[in-house]
């Protein structure tokens, strides 16, 4: 045989070699599965096609979600379920005791219900901002620009970043010798405390995180404007509609299932925040920034003594959330539809 | 108003630039500017030194100063711009100071000490791109076993969550058995609950099969992906029927019109997921953060976090570990990022 030429090889090891893996795997696997179709014949074989799936989903989501029930309902710091006392409603009863809802000082569990109130806020105006930029950037990329696909690129680059580099990058920035207040002073103001005060805190973490995340509604939102047929403000402008009367009829109602997507998308994933504050703050200064998951995680794993049916009743509590406004967005998309 | 609204409505025809053309291109600028800024600035702050990192206000380049090999000292010495009692400019090394004053020698002539105070003094500084921060933070930072810890992760998932996904996504769309409604609006039910609200149970479930500082315990749970699931099965059920009874009358088995028929058929959708697989696996930190103690087990983001999280680390190798985390992500989206884009905004949100 000849030597071979080294294209030869590379052609080998990056197409054939893999190909050939996947056909043996294919092959492999066949030699089973046949031999389970001839078994439970063709009626059988989707169930043995969602085993897999089912399998891993039913071990590690839905018996959990039964576990945490019975977690919610037991006490103590042991962790095996067999060696916790059950304890009724007492976790919720903790969790739900206050002489006045409104004030956290007043409630047993106070910090819950500071992650509750943080968590609120933090949702309105993150969901808010996240649209409204995310509305404008679209509107803008879908105009007439040259190198959209770059630009594209651009505003969605972030949304790959870990939350753990997000957070350190704003860190940087925002840190009292950090860029920005290198910036303010050189202007002839003073520092300001943007990681130390409440407040600049609980803005720079809805800030990072609409810088995070911003690129992928942007994305989502410029698809759907780009899926309204162009003739209808062609239409629209023959019978001599203004371009600022077809955005409002044409544009935002054709826009509107989009629009909910994002909109449910973005307060799902809002009301779930935990890595990049945790990152980025850990909840602080004080509890400023303290939201319910990472409370969640505080009292299972991060606290001296773990308290796993606090735990556990504040996820079922938040679970019941998500749930709620789950059915509120179905009974959205009936009405849409 | 009229300005705003065409600024509002879909695109102007091409011609002479209109001002909110102008507009336009300003935010976008500004865009660019915000979303690269901070990566860049996290890049360029890297690369300085110790005492560059803490000066204020923050210079853009990483300055080092000047040093000097001067005859009859071991370490090299820091290179001054002294402006002298005659008014005249010199360059000098200084050897040490005392207070308020410097004292310093002319690198030509090293047994004559010059004695000034230190304010006519001024660091000689070129800019520095030194990788120092890096070799030093790799010493505790044990980059190359996170590396392989994320890569093995992020790829085994990959694969067994296209794997399982797209076989149960084919049964739940090619078929009609008893039970794939409740199967489809079970798994479904639970898009909205995730795996940060059952922390603890799927704690106890992991430490019970002793999957602790394990991978596996990593990559398996969360493989189940519903979306994975949804996306795929909406795309199969696209593919005609009449492609698999062919199949059939051919002889197939039902395990190749899957492998064989179905799957090429949905790259597409395969490819969004993969997309979104990836993502999800190298940026996952709260999972990892539970199931991972020892730090050889640790993912790229978890070492990150432990690493920040050490005393006495300072910020300019934080820095520099942060950016050996973003640098692989960042490379394959550099590479792919057309397909990443058009993909996810094409088939992903059907």
């Amino acid at each position: 045989m000849a030597v071979q030429s080294s294209e030869k090889s590379f052609r080998e090891v990056f197409i054939q070699l893999p190909s050939n893996t996947i056909d043996f795997f294919i092959s492999f696997v066949d030699v089973f599965l046949s031999a389970i179709q001839r078994l439970v014949g063709l009626k059988g074989m989707p169930y043995v096609f969602v085993l897999p799936n089912l399998l891993v989903f039913g071990i590690f989501i839905l018996f959990p979600m039964l576990l945490n029930f019975a977690y919610a309902f037991t006490g103590g710091s042991e962790f095996f379920l067999s060696e916790r006392p059950w304890v009724g409603t007492a976790n919720f009863d903790q969790l739900l005791t206050c002489d006045n809802f409104l004030d956290p000082n007043t409630c047993t569990q106070d910090r819950f219900w500071r992650s509750i109130y943080g968590t609120m806020s933090y949702v309105l105006g993150q969901v808010l901002w996240m649209v409204v930029i995310s509305i404008i950037t679209a509107l803008i990329l879908n105009r007439g620009i040259r190198a959209r696909g770059f630009f594209r690129s651009v505003f969605f680059y972030p949304v790959l970043l870990s939350p753990i580099v997000v957070a350190l990058i704003w860190k940087w920035i925002l840190q009292e010798n950090g860029l920005l207040n290198g910036i303010i002073v050189s202007l002839g103001y003073e520092k300001l405390p943007f990681l130390v005060d409440a407040q600049w805190a609980r803005f720079w973490v809805i800030g990072i995180s609409v810088w995070a995340f911003m690129g992928f509604y942007t994305l989502i939102l410029l698809a759907g404007l780009q899926s309204i047929p162009a003739d209808l403000y062609e239409a629209a402008s023959i019978d001599g509609a203004s371009e600022w009367h077809s955005f409002w009829s044409i544009t935002l109602p054709l826009l509107m299932p989009t629009l909910i997507v994002v909109l449910v998308l973005a307060l799902i994933r809002a009301v779930q925040v935990f890595d990049i504050v945790f990152a980025f703050t850990g909840g602080g200064p004080g509890t400023a920034t303290l939201y319910i998951v990472q409370y969640i995680y505080d009292n299972g794993f991060a606290s001296p003594n773990k308290l796993y049916g606090i735990a556990a009743s504040a996820s079922l509590l938040m679970a019941g959330t998500l749930v709620v406004l789950t059915l509120i967005q179905l009974r959205f998309r009936r009405e849409e539809v | 108003m009229g300005t705003i609204t065409s600024f509002l409505t879909r695109t102007r025809g091409r011609g002479r630039l209109h001002f909110t053309d102008i507009i336009t291109y300003l935010y976008l600028i500004l865009g660019t500017f915000l979303m690269f800024g901070p990566v860049v600035w996290l890049i360029f702050s890297s690369f300085k030194t110790q005492a560059e990192i803490v000066k204020f206000p923050p210079r853009l380049l990483p300055y080092r100063q000047e040093t000097v090999v001067v005859e009859g000292y071991d370490e090299p010495l820091p290179l001054y711009l002294v402006t002298l009692e005659n008014g005249s400019t010199a360059e000098l090394a200084q050897v040490r100071r005392i207070g308020l004053e410097s004292q310093l020698v002319d690198p030509a002539n090293p047994d004559e000490i010059i004695k000034i105070p230190i304010d006519q003094r001024e660091p000689i500084e070129k800019v520095v791109f030194s990788f120092d921060n890096y070799i030093e933070g790799v010493e505790s930072f044990n980059f190359a076993r996170y590396l392989r810890n994320s890569l093995i992760v992020t790829i085994f998932a990959t694969l067994l969550t296209l794997l399982i996904n797209s076989m149960a996504a084919f049964a739940l769309a090619k078929y009609h058995f008893r039970g794939r409604e409740a199967i489809f609006f079970i798994m479904l039910s639970t898009l909205m609950v995730p795996l940060s609200v059952i922390l603890v149970p799927v704690f106890l479930v992991i430490t019970t099969i002793d999957w602790n500082n394990n991978l596996l315990g990593v990559i398996v749970p969360a493989a189940a992906t519903p979306t994975g699931l949804f996306l795929l099965r909406q795309y199969m059920l696209t593919i005609p029927d009449e492609l698999l009874d062919a199949a059939r009358i051919d002889g197939a088995s039902e395990w190749r019109i899957y492998a064989q028929v179905i799957l090429p058929l949905a790259k597409p959708a395969l490819a969004v997921l993969t997309i979104f697989s990836v993502m999800w696996r190298w940026n996952d930190f709260l999972w990892p953060l539970i199931v991972l103690s020892r730090s050889e087990f640790f993912t790229l983001q978890i070492g990150l976090n432990s690493f920040q999280g050490e005393l006495n680390v300072q910020w300019n190798l934080i820095l520099a570990m942060t950016v050996l985390t973003l640098l692989p992500i960042t490379l394959v989206f550099a590479i792919l990022q057309r397909n990443i884009t058009t993909g996810i905004a094409t088939t992903g949100m059907k």
